[in-house]
């Protein structure tokens, strides 16, 4: 079968159990099964090829610019992992199809480990080592699910968390390195990298690139310092435990250093390394294992123990210890998933898996008895069971191995290992099935029903099948080493026999066994002194640095992020400013080409004012009313500049501006108070100063340069000038600018316009419907309210005005194109006549006067510019192209008829209808919260509403 | 002359204005206008892809004005791509948005979407500095709508500080033109990279000045530290439908420095050495560290995605700050995956919402539809967190190996890596107590109609399937960024490629002749 297929499978099969939870759980773990064995099946069809040396591959590119592409392969090493995995996978499978209870979401839990097991698979085939970096990280991830699986429990949620910060940490670095490896190798193929040993080990990259490995697959492979997170994560249903963190995960990480063993070993720094994190994590495992009183627990530590184990075998770069590591591997994954298995069947039958409350089970649960005493025995390297075969071939390993220049550590300690491993798997036996009968079981155990003992029982076999003819899997580890070995060494010679004759590791093996049995006969005492050592709890002290860097976080990030405006303004400024100043000391000033134009007093005279009006709105902000009437003298000043410097039209823009931004600012006040509170504190008030002057200063110093300086080349704006009749058909350039050169600019701008009016609309309707509303109309006017509200005169004024205006805003606008005017200003100068409306009669009285929504005016107006634009592609031209022409209709003179008139059209529209529904807004505001508004035009004070007090309105 | 180049304009600029004029009290109307909209916009801007994607420049002059007298619309295939990402992104949040009745709860929802749009289409499209600003402009009033849409306190405070530094921008963008203009006379971008080279080595502040300047206003939208204040309490204020199209809202800061310093003030112009090609990377480190940090710092689920997206905005800063070829087409593919990614965060956050008291990151009842949604949050999640199997994992690589050449190599694979640590622990300690903790607090019942329970609970409040659907369609468009990374990253190398060799664009714009361009025609073109 295709690698493809094999790989893809599972991950295709994840979505079937999730699919088929409604069936009913025989079906759900039925398919997840089917699933399995399928991708088993065709991972053997590819056996007889590995089996003769051949390396399959398949690829399909995937990122190929980054050498990332989906490629497999399949020889020894990596069919021995695909056949655990795949192997193991099925017997899990249905060991929880029997364990998982009727409250737990099977579909879940086997789209997960389907899930796994497709990543797991992918990462033992992968022939890119970009590729095995994503299926690396997918392990992890589901792993997460997996301990996680039982939500409502803390344990598992810490467990989780924890074995995902443990592992993602490992992967991350695992990126960094697998990228430093392939761009020494010039390739992330696998096939290539193996290719280059040499230039591997000569790169001054090589000491990074093997630490960040290294560290992937010390966290992976939960070596020490990083073994903590792995007891924790047999929070898990105990399925996972014996599957992941036992027979085929933690195996990734030792997978990965097998995998790289050709190119990375037999460096000083490899050996250095490798083999002292095992040697440690051998011994502390097994020390630990020992004083642990949770089954689980227990066999989590000897897994531990194990890993250490297998990963200083594969330090010691020579190719005995690599062959003595496959051989562990193997072992170790039939023996201890036997024993997770039984205890899971302990726990699941007895309801409790701590050690102190069992014992004597042998007589409850012969079934069990036998293959966990089978497997326990094998995990204390007693003969004729196959962990004795590769426990002695370490020893014998060990021997050879000198450490820091001294013969013996390394000796010594692995004897120190093993008798602490053979004493708790004495003790997995003695002091759980063996002893007298209890009566205090949380419940009576029995032998489950062979669903639950089944699965275990074929691994057992296995394990006494190779203990005692281990001949059989002489040429399968054989092979496998031969591929982990690649070119770099030879396959040993060296033969699998029960029996080697009375050299050294043999006496080692009955020192292990027979210390194993002395300390277990002393085993209280021994656990007195356990408990009255000080020790780190790993848990606590990760969940407290988890803890603290969170808290150091958020005293990072939660006060200076805590939604004080002035300070984040305080800082861009600052921040603009302090970068502004250092491009400008960077650069040079060069020398000014302009020169001053003489100074005036009617220009000092106004600079002084404007001056003046922004100091006097500075100190006296404080007073809102004050504050506006500085406001409108400085707008008031810069029109008058535009007028100082030859600019009209912005003069009567900023004039119409002025008047109309001035009357709905005081539209706003009236709802505001008439004072605003000093808030900030002197410091801060000081530092805003400080922050302003620098920005003032800032933007002077940077005018006053360019204002001296002529551009680099000719501007734009002379062809503007020179083209705005021949090509825009007026006369008056900022017009044709505004409508033509850049009606576009123009088109936005009115859009902006129109938005802020919808805007505003959209927000006075938001704050009607909330609260808003409610104290808009108990609100107490912290003033008291003029008597005229409405005074005659006023009326009279402006309805007298509002024709003139209005024919003046249709003067302004028709002469735009050629004189000062245009769309923009003739749109302000109307909404000031309607607005005077409102000013004088009030809201109620204006709006329900009001003919045309302004919603609409605004939508016409937008519509209308665009439509504009839009008529040029008639005539095959772009988007708001203008064209003019004269006409001439007796008896008038001959006038210009321009598309861009239609533009302005729009221009007009929109600003008046943006201005109006601003106004319209704040009356909807003023109706909730003003005394009810009489239905006259004219109105003195409605207290007093006395027929005789009220003028009639004229029309 | 083809008009489809301005149609990713135009198109929402008409249906804007119309449904407030039409249809601004109904509901069902705004809702059909405004989806045939979106997907009308798709349909244009695959196509102007397709016209770019051979590498063609295509130019039109608005108003028949030659550049740089006019304004010009240039599409080449950094803003083709960027125009269709921000429709297809349109579509998915605006789905989202009528499934989730978003819509309802406050007036002109559709208006300011289109209007939206219409402001990041028009800023992506632009070939003219000016016309930026006034997009930008339209964008952000557009966006002040829409993030206060629906009202409350607590938005509308928000909404303020976002506004008034959003305006803050505006105003150094104006200064920033000014002395743009001042020193060169010119607006259009492509022209400005013809004058920026004459600028004599003797007076260099000006043009430096303005340089800097213009990035800082651009690093404001792009929210790059310390100018990133204003963006986590907006985006986790502002409603999670509006927060997830603002996605794309930081990607128009990322555009514009893009390309602006690519082809205005490359590393080979003397005038502005030592700038930004030195001091972006520093900033865009710290971005992502601070964002990180941030989102691991979050008490609130949606200030935690708001952080996320300052993180992944500094990841994007740090693959352009290489301005190298590798460098910006890295940007470029993480720019189109972290902003589905945030955009499925935040309408993520708004399905947790719909169900929970608050966003507070405590231990609550479990949420309605609690399953789909955990998922959902585990798929998003990865993705920012750039985990595999999604597109985030491929863009860090891309960058990781971009970076790979860089002085600063050291500090970009530490920071990229220790944050993506961060983000992680941040992620799962989040969705850890959103969605597992609070199992525990699951109503206890009998074994026997546990599920039928659930499952009538999930009925009565379960967000509607036009809501999942969006979402899953957001991560469906990650997946498939993941599954085609291939030809994506073809296509980025190709765009970056196009960047770094700017004549084509320039000799298009330039010498494409307008009205009256020519002084002998114009007798002819002359009424």
């Amino acid at each position: 079968m295709s690698l493809f297929l094999v790989v893809a499978l599972p991950f295709l099969g994840a979505l079937l159990p999730g699919l088929m939870n409604q069936a009913g759980r025989a079906a759900c773990a039925g398919i997840t099964f089917v699933v399995s064995l399928a991708a088993f099946i065709g991972l053997l069809t590819n056996l007889p090829a590995v089996l003769a040396g051949e390396t399959i591959k398949a690829s399909i590119d995937w990122i190929p610019l980054l050498g990332l592409n989906f490629s497999l392969m399949l020889d020894g090493l990596g069919f021995f992992f695909a056949f655990l995995i795949l192997g193991i996978g099925l017997l899990i499978i249905a060991y929880a199809r029997h364990y998982l209870s009727r409250n737990d979401n099977m579909g879940a839990f086997f789209t997960y480990l389907l899930l796994f097991q497709g990543a797991m698979v992918g990462i033992v085939m992968s022939d890119n080592i970009l590729l095995l970096l994503v299926f690396w990280e997918l392990t992890s991830l589901s792993s997460f699910l997996l301990i996680g699986f039982w939500k409502h429990l803390p344990e598992g949620r810490q467990g989780a968390r924890m074995a995902l910060t443990v592992t993602g940490m490992g992967g991350l670095a695992m990126i960094g390195g697998m990228l430093i490896l392939g761009e020494i190798a010039g390739s992330y193929n696998l096939s290539d990298i193996l290719q280059s040993r040499e230039a591997i080990q000569a790169s001054p990259l090589y000491l990074p690139a093997l630490l960040l490995i290294l560290l992937g697959c010390f966290t992976k492979s939960a070596q020490f310092p990083f073994h903590f997170w792995l007891p924790h994560a047999m929070a898990a249903p105990t399925p996972v435990s014996a599957y992941l963190h036992s027979a085929t995960m933690v195996k990734a990480g030792i997978f990965l250093m097998a995998r790289l063993w050709p190119v990375l070993s037999g460096t000083p720094e490899w050996f250095a390394i490798v083999t002292t994190a095992g040697l440690i994590t051998m011994v502390l495992g097994a020390v630990i294992a020992l004083f642990k009183h949770d089954l689980k627990a227990l066999l989590a530590f000897s897994t531990v123990s194990h890993l250490g184990l297998i990963t200083m075998l594969l330090g010691t770069g020579t190719a005995f210890g690599a062959m003595a590591a496959v051989f562990h591997i193997l072992n170790h994954a039939t023996f201890k998933a036997a024993l997770f298995m039984s205890a899971g069947i302990i726990d699941h039958e007895a309801h409790t898996r701590d050690i102190r409350r069992l014992g004597g089970l042998r007589h409850l649960m012969p079934i069990t008895f036998i293959f966990a005493t089978l497997a326990a025995l094998s995990m204390a390297g007693i003969p004729f069971l196959n962990g004795f075969l590769s426990k002695e071939m370490m020893l014998e390993e060990a021997n050879h191995t000198v450490l820091f220049g001294s013969p013996w550590l390394v000796p010594a300690l692995a004897v120190f290992g093993s008798l602490f491993s053979a004493a708790y798997s004495f003790r997995y036996v003695g002091h759980v099935f063996l002893g007298p009968k209890r009566d205090d079981y949380p419940t009576t155990p029995h032998d489950p029903g062979p669903g639950l003992w089944l699965p275990p029982v074929i691994l057992v076999v296995l394990v006494v099948a190779i203990g005692v003819a281990p001949f059989l899997a002489e040429p399968f580890v054989k092979m496998v080493t031969a591929s982990l070995l690649g070119e770099a060494a030879e396959v040993p010679k060296a033969y699998f026999k029960i029996w080697h004759g009375l050299v050294p590791a043999l006496y080692m093996s009955i020192a292990a066994v027979v210390g194993g049995l002395i300390l277990l006969a002393v085993y209280r005492p021994a656990l007195r002194l356990w408990d009255a050592a000080p020790r780190p709890e790993a848990k606590v002290i990760f969940e407290a640095l988890i803890e603290n860097v969170v808290k150091l976080a958020q005293g990072l990030i939660l006060r200076s992020h805590n939604g004080a405006f002035s300070r984040y303004a305080a800082l861009a400024m600052s921040f603009i400013i302090l970068a502004g100043y250092y491009a400008w000391t960077t650069g040079t000033v060069g020398d000014a080409t302009r020169t001053l134009q003489p100074v005036t007093a009617i220009a000092v005279a106004g600079w002084a004012t404007l001056v003046a009006a922004t100091i006097g709105l500075v100190f006296l902000h404080r007073n809102r009313l004050l504050a506006l009437v500085f406001m409108g003298v400085i707008g008031l000043m810069v029109s008058v500049g535009f007028i100082f410097l030859s600019a009209p039209d912005l003069a009567m823009t900023q004039i119409t501006v002025e008047v109309v931004t001035i009357v709905l600012l005081l539209l706003a006040l009236n709802f505001l108070p008439k004072s605003s509170p000093i808030e900030s504190s002197a410091l801060r008030r000081s530092r805003d100063t400080v922050v302003a002057v620098a920005g003032g200063l800032a933007a002077m110093g940077l005018t006053y340069h360019f204002l001296m300086r002529d551009a680099v080349d000719q501007s734009i704006s002379a062809f503007h000038l020179a083209n705005s009749y021949k090509g825009g058909g007026g006369t008056n350039v900022v017009n044709v600018i505004l409508v033509d050169f850049r009606g576009f600019d123009t088109y936005g701008e009115i859009i902006v316009l129109g938005i802020a009016a919808l805007l505003i609309f959209a927000l006075t309707e938001a704050l009607l419907g909330g609260p808003v509303r409610a104290r808009l109309l108990n609100r107490e006017p912290d003033m008291p309210q003029a008597g005229d509200a409405h005074p005659g005169m006023m009326v009279v004024l402006t309805r007298v005005m509002m024709p003139v205006v209005l024919m003046v805003g249709f003067y302004v606008f028709l002469r735009g194109h050629n004189e000062p005017g245009g769309g923009f200003i003739a749109g302000l100068i109307v909404s000031i006549a309607v607005v005077m409306q409102y000013m004088a009669s009030g809201f109620n009285w204006a709006a329900a006067r009001l003919r045309y929504p302004y919603h609409g005016i605004i939508g016409a107006g937008v519509l209308i510019a665009g439509l504009t634009g839009i008529g040029s592609w008639f005539v095959g031209k772009p988007f708001l192209t203008s064209d003019f022409t004269y006409v001439r209709i007796p008896p008038f003179e001959k006038f210009e008829l321009a598309t861009a008139a239609l533009f302005d059209l729009g221009v007009f529209l929109a600003v008046v209808g943006a201005v109006m529904l601003s106004l319209e807004s704040y009356s909807r505001l003023a109706r909730r919260s003003e005394r009810p508004d009489t239905e006259h035009p004219i109105d003195i004070d409605p207290s007093r509403d006395d027929p005789e007090n009220i003028m009639k309105a004229g029309g | 002359m083809t008009h489809w180049i301005i149609a990713p304009v135009v198109l929402p600029a008409f249906l804007a204005p119309f449904i407030v004029l039409a249809a601004r009290y109904h509901m069902g109307i705004q809702r059909v206008f405004s989806v045939a909209g979106v997907l009308a916009l798709i349909a244009i801007a695959a196509g102007l892809v397709w016209q770019a994607s051979d590498g063609t420049v295509t130019l039109y002059q608005l108003s028949d004005w030659a550049a740089p007298f006019g304004i010009v619309l240039v599409a080449d295939r950094l803003s083709t791509m960027m125009v269709l990402l921000t429709s297809i992104l349109a579509l998915m949040v605006l789905l989202y948005g009528i499934g989730s009745k978003w819509d309802e709860r406050g007036r002109h929802f559709h208006a300011l979407f289109q209007f939206q749009i219409m402001g990041i289409m028009g800023a992506f499209l632009t070939g003219d500095l000016f016309n930026l600003f006034v997009f930008f402009e339209i964008l952000l009033i557009a966006s002040y709508g829409l993030m206060i849409h629906s009202g409350g306190n607590v938005r509308l405070k928000a909404g303020v500080q976002y506004v008034s530094f959003n305006l803050i921008g505006s105003t150094l963008f104006l200064f920033a033109l000014g002395s743009i203009y001042a020193e060169t006379g010119t607006l259009n971008m492509a022209d400005l990279a013809a004058r920026a080279q004459m600028v004599g080595a003797e007076q260099t502040v000006g043009i430096r000045v303005a340089a800097v300047l213009l990035l800082l206003v651009f690093a404001i939208k792009a929210a790059l530290v310390p100018l990133h204040v204003w963006l986590p309490s907006s985006y986790a204020e502002a409603p999670p439908v509006v927060a997830a199209l603002f996605a794309i809202m930081t990607k128009v800061g990322a555009y514009a420095i893009i390309r602006v310093y690519t082809m205005i003030f490359p590393e080979s112009l003397e005038a502005t050495a030592g700038l930004h090609h030195t001091w972006l990377m520093p900033f865009a480190l710290l971005s992502l560290a601070l964002g990180m940090i941030g989102l691991l710092a979050a008490k609130k689920l949606d200030r935690l995605v708001a952080f996320s997206v300052v993180g992944s905005m500094g990841m994007v800063m740090v693959a352009i700050s290489m301005f190298s070829e590798a460098g910006i087409s890295a940007a470029l593919y993480y720019i189109v995956h972290s902003t589905f990614a945030a955009a499925a965060l935040f309408l993520i956050v708004d399905l947790v919402e719909q169900s929970r008291d608050d966003l507070q990151l405590t231990t609550q009842p479990p949420i309605a539809g609690a399953p789909l949604t955990a998922g959902l949050f585990f798929a998003a999640a990865i993705a920012m967190a750039g985990l595999p199997p999604l597109s985030g994992f491929v863009g860090k690589l891309l960058i990781l190996n971009a970076g790979f050449s860089e002085g600063a190599m050291p500090w970009i694979w530490a920071i990229i890596l220790g944050s993506s640590l961060i983000s992680v622990v941040g992620f799962a300690r989040a969705g850890s107590v959103v969605f597992w903790k609070s199992e525990s607090l699951r109503p206890e019942v009998d074994e026997d109609d546990d599920d039928s329970q659930e499952v009538s609970e999930d009925d009565q409040q379960a967000p509607s399937a036009l809501a999942y659907g969006a979402v899953m369609g957001l991560l469906a468009l990650i997946a498939l960024h993941t599954v085609l990374a291939g030809p994506m990253t073809r296509y980025m190398q190709a765009t970056s490629a196009q960047l770094f060799a700017p004549d084509a664009y320039m000799e298009k714009v330039l010498d494409t002749p307008g009205k009256l361009s020519k002084p002998k025609d114009s007798s002819k073109e002359d009424h």
